[in-house]
């Protein structure tokens, strides 16, 4: 292992990866990645492969048009050999009700300002996308045409390929054990491996974020939940959009290979690290799906699993330095979302670093902004 | 025999050369295997190319066959549909 590193990344999900990659781009020497199992291992391995623009506030758009802009050139930029499978075939947000109905309207005027072709639809528009929709739990839906679909682990690996070719050295099956500070300065970053000297920082570690920041004394105000989730047998193409739905709690895609992905979240999971699987899960989860594309029915699940929201109070990412301790950096608290907001996490985060100009105002994603309760616009359209 | 015409995962149409391949490439453990090629991701879920994976991974990079770690089994262990688990309890009497 090596002794010293310029910067260490905790954490080789796609942020860490993104990180790494766009540190290296800039160039930056000896930028180390730790990863305590394999890359994609934690909550991007096991996401839902969507990839959204339609938000509810200002940041978050901003960011998703940004990494969708990214995505559509990801594989040049990133000469990647692979597949990223990028498909841009939409995502149709249902609205049931008066109210979603109207917010949905709303959401689309903002989500336009920042560039996002997002069009309000009446009902039977919707079905001209998605035929066999349910109609009668359809009150109208949004839809935008670049939302799509990504794979999370050949996404991943392309920032891991171009960050490597970049002299980044990864460490995967390598914890961290403790992080050491002298006199308010990172000193060296202990793993079971070994021990790496460094003056900088990035805690990139998801569902683990919190606990990173506890060895260096920094509460981040995020907590990590568990969301359950499906895969099916493959089957002939029959869904070209993701569909979902925030009143049925349901978002459901069918994967370019053919098999439908689908998930939700439940209001009663206990918070912590558990990755467990229900039945419960499976039986709403079945009851919902068939209810809302009744064809589906006839699909068999193959497999369930689980994953880890890192939630913030805001529901907004947390990509901050700390005033207390110079040279920690954070990218955690996406709520759900740090797989499709990665190009921007890895080049905000090496622009703090760097200190460079950033590519978007810095305070709505600071930790700063949950001491003034006026900053914090929280964010609604979350599954 | 030719590694291409080896078949290792049949749901997912994955050879003996691919695995070849992947370990050329630096990946030497299953769940890296699985998410760069889908082995083990099919409707067998890993239960026909499972061993099979491990045995090779072994040999290649001589760890005992023990300790070579394969995929997490999940729930379900027979693809079952959505309309039956939707409607399950109806059965219930």
């Amino acid at each position: 292992m090596k002794r010293s590193a310029e910067v260490v990344i905790i954490g080789g999900g796609i942020s860490g990866c993104a990180i790494a990659y766009h540190l290296a781009a800039k160039g930056v020497k000896d930028v180390v990645v730790i990863e305590k199992a394999y890359l994609t291992s934690g909550a991007t391995g096991r996401c839902g492969a969507g990839v959204r623009q339609q938000w509810g506030t200002p940041m978050n758009c901003d960011l998703a048009k940004r990494s969708v802009d990214f995505f559509e050139h990801a594989t040049e930029i990133l000469q990647y050999d692979g597949d990223i499978q990028f498909k841009q075939e939409g995502y149709l947000v249902v609205a049931s009700s008066k109210e979603e109905d109207a917010l949905f309207k709303e959401n689309a005027a903002l989500q336009n300002k920042y560039g996002i072709p997002t069009q309000h639809l009446s009902k039977e528009d919707a079905l001209k996308i998605v035929p066999y929709l349910n109609i009668d739990e359809v009150t109208s839906a949004n839809f935008c045409p670049t939302d799509g679909h990504l794979n999370p682990f050949t996404t991943t690996d392309a920032f891991y390929h171009a960050a490597k070719r970049l002299g980044v050295t990864f460490y995967t099956y390598t914890t961290v054990l403790d992080i050491e500070i002298k006199h308010q300065r990172i000193e060296a970053v202990v793993t079971d491996k070994g021990t790496i000297t460094t003056r900088t920082v990035v805690n990139a570690a998801g569902g683990w974020a919190q606990a990173i920041g506890k060895m260096v004394g920094v509460d981040i105000p995020v907590y990590s939940e568990n969301h359950e989730i499906l895969v099916t047998e493959p089957v002939e193409r029959m869904l070209s959009p993701m569909v979902i739905s925030f009143s049925k709690n349901i978002y459901c895609q069918q994967t370019p290979h053919g098999p439908f992905i689908m998930g939700r979240s439940d209001p009663n999971m206990p918070k912590g690290l558990s990755m467990h699987s229900t039945w419960g899960f499976l039986e709403a989860m079945a009851k919902t799906a068939t209810s809302l594309l009744p064809p589906l029915k006839n699909i068999r699940v193959l497999r369930q699993w689980g994953g880890l929201y890192n939630m913030s109070p805001d529901h907004q990412p947390i990509l901050s330095g700390v005033d207390t301790l110079p040279g920690f950096y954070i990218a955690c608290g996406f709520s759900g979302h740090g797989f499709m907001l990665a190009p921007m996490t890895g080049i905000l985060i090496s622009e703090m670093i760097l200190n460079e100009t950033p590519t978007v105002p810095l305070e709505p994603l600071s930790m700063e902004r949950f001491k003034h309760p006026h900053m914090i616009v929280k964010e609604k359209s979350v599954v | 025999m030719d590694p291409k015409k080896v078949m290792i995962c049949r749901c997912s149409d994955v050879t003996l050369a691919d695995l070849y391949a992947l370990f050329d490439a630096g990946y030497s453990h299953f769940e890296e295997l699985k998410r760069i090629k889908r082995v083990g991701m099919g409707p067998c879920q890993a239960n026909t190319c499972g061993k099979m994976v491990q045995w090779e991974i072994a040999k290649r990079f001589n760890r005992p066959l023990e300790e070579v770690t394969i995929h997490t089994a999940r729930p379900l262990t027979t693809g079952v549909t959505l309309g039956a688990l939707a409607e399950g309890e109806d059965d219930e009497t």
